[in-house]
């Protein structure tokens, strides 16, 4: 499979459970190791420049009810800057009161993590992606669950810093954020469909093939409303699957 | 009797004051090691290797080495190759540390049955006796367990990373998988350090209780911590009273007060407490609620 990232951009992937969305961004994340073929992330191979990389995992892999403040969440975006035996400094402490800022949490720093909603959990993650200064963002379904307010808020930060520079991957069953917001789009399953600007995103030859036929496209004014019907599909599958060089994006 | 002299008056023995420094010091490192062991779902795991530990003793006495050092190799190696087998293994996690943990077991109690004669230090391994500890012991103890706290103190906020969000701490740039090791290794030493005071059956309740009342009282890690340490110190302290004044066993009075505080914290704690729920809901306000 072949699929190159233009810096500075968002990028959405797109596909059905069990397509392999989360194992991609794993991949590029050096959280699995591919079976075949190679990857190169940020011009070096995966894990190299893990500093440079913030990843967000699907809120299920995530123990709220852990006695840690939304903080000390953000926080975690500085330790591997830091290094061990090192605690952070005001230096790390203005990064962290700043990201927080960003996503409009800096009034609950001293909360518990799991005493916030969905959405507002979301944006502490995203705080700490923040503060990280990473080059790469990799955010593994950042708006699934969230209000259609927060979504909205979520992808005007992340678009602020796909202008400053960084380049934004997530996995989003949101076809229509995924037409609006993002940039680019990669309809994978199993292998890429198809890479291009995002709005692919509601060709419906594409989505056909993407979902093989679990796609409901409803006619709407002014455009088209897609329902990803992602119910049908096998949620396990998605663990360990490889790549075949078959790409034709 | 005056109440000074009820409080002061135990110590002056020998035995009671090598007990008391004795159950301080494993009290705190079993706290903060407990922390971790609470919050990254540890319990069954400590439970097995402190009894995988019992055939590394029996051997130990057997061959007249050092009691401590055949513990440690049992229980250190054990905790690494669970760890080892969640990484690796085919089966249920919890099924494999069930079969390892009963099966070295077995073979500690079949190996101590064949000892003839006196087996009266490896009888106070099985079910602690920390008023019997000998300076030496006492060294030993103060020694690795200085060496667990400052390791886990100085590696905390990585630990916390990797407990929280594995995956994210992965992708950081965090040797999550080495601090996993770094954990289970360090839950050998403590254990090992702990069984002289508690014996192998009880050190998961000098590693699981405090934590866990001190998880139903606060929600910030550092505070659960310093909170479990302290619970453990106020338990150390009213086990061995209970000990000496009642002449009960020294380690299972110190587990029982911890149970106790337990107990308390869950009817009454302010976040979890059973009764102050039931209070708050007839519209009495719950105490200590905030």
């Amino acid at each position: 499979m072949s699929l190159a990232v233009r810096p500075g951009s968002l990028l959405a992937v797109i596909g059905p459970n069990g397509a392999g969305k989360s194992t991609l961004l794993k991949l590029i994340a050096n959280l699995l190791q591919p079976e075949t073929g190679s990857i190169s992330v940020l011009g070096a191979a995966p894990g190299v420049e893990a500093r440079s990389i913030a990843y967000l995992p699907q809120a299920e892999a995530v123990d709220w009810d852990f006695p840690v403040t939304v903080g000390e969440v953000a926080m975690m975006g500085r330790y591997a800057r830091l290094g061990f035996g090192r605690r952070p400094g005001p230096v790390d402490r203005e990064r962290v009161a700043a990201a927080l800022e960003t996503v409009g949490m800096a009034g609950a720093i001293d909360r518990q993590i799991g005493a916030l909603s969905g959405g507002q959990r979301r944006r502490v993650f995203l705080a700490r992606a923040i503060a990280a200064e990473p080059e790469l963002y990799l955010l593994d379904e950042p708006v699934t669950g969230v209000d259609a307010r927060t979504q909205e808020e979520l992808m005007d930060v992340l678009e602020a810093e796909a202008r400053s520079g960084k380049t934004v991957i997530a996995s989003t069953h949101d076809l229509i954020c995924a037409a609006q917001r993002f940039h680019q789009a990669a309809f994978i399953n199993g292998r890429v469909i198809a890479t291009g600007p995002a709005e692919i995103v509601l060709d419906q030859a594409l989505l056909s093939e993407t979902y093989g036929g679990h796609v409901l496209v409803l006619p709407g004014d002014g455009g088209r409303l897609v329902l990803d019907d992602a119910h049908h599909h096998d949620e396990a599958s998605g663990g360990e699957r490889h790549y075949h060089d078959e790409s034709r994006g | 009797m005056n109440p000074v002299g009820f409080l002061v008056d135990p110590f002056s023995y020998g035995f009671m004051q090598r007990g008391l420094v004795a159950t301080l010091l494993i009290g705190v490192v079993c706290a903060v090691m407990g922390t971790f062991v609470v919050l990254k779902g540890l319990a069954f795991i400590g439970d097995a290797v402190s009894h995988a530990a019992f055939p590394g003793l029996v051997i130990a006495y057997i061959l007249g080495l050092p009691l401590y050092l055949g513990g440690a190799v049992a229980a250190v190696g054990t905790a690494l190759a669970i760890g080892l087998v969640s990484r690796r293994g085919r089966l249920r996690f919890d099924t494999s540390v069930g079969v390892l943990f009963a099966g070295t077991f077995a073979f500690g109690v079949l190996l101590f049955s064949t000892i003839n004669g006196y087996v009266g230090d490896l009888l106070g391994y099985l079910l602690g006796n920390v008023l019997g500890i000998t300076t030496g012991d006492l060294v030993q103890v103060a020694l690795l367990g200085a060496i667990v706290l400052a390791v886990l103190l100085a590696t905390r906020k990585e630990l916390l990373y990797a407990t929280f969000d594995p995956l994210g701490a992965a992708a950081s740039g965090l040797p999550v998988g080495g601090l996993e090791y770094l954990l289970l290794g360090l839950l050998g030493v403590t254990i090992v350090v702990s069984i002289q005071a508690v014996g192998v059956i009880l050190v998961v309740a000098m590693l699981v209780t405090p934590a866990a009342t001190a998880q139903l009282l606060v929600v910030r890690f550092e505070r659960l911590m310093v909170l479990a340490a302290a619970l453990a110190m106020v338990a150390a302290l009213s086990g061995l009273y209970l000990s000496f004044y009642v002449n009960v066993a020294s380690g299972a009075s110190i587990v029982l007060v911890e149970t106790l505080f337990f107990g308390l914290a869950l009817l009454f704690g302010p976040r979890t407490g059973l009764l102050s729920r039931r209070l708050g809901r007839s519209g009495i306000a719950p105490p200590g609620a905030a």
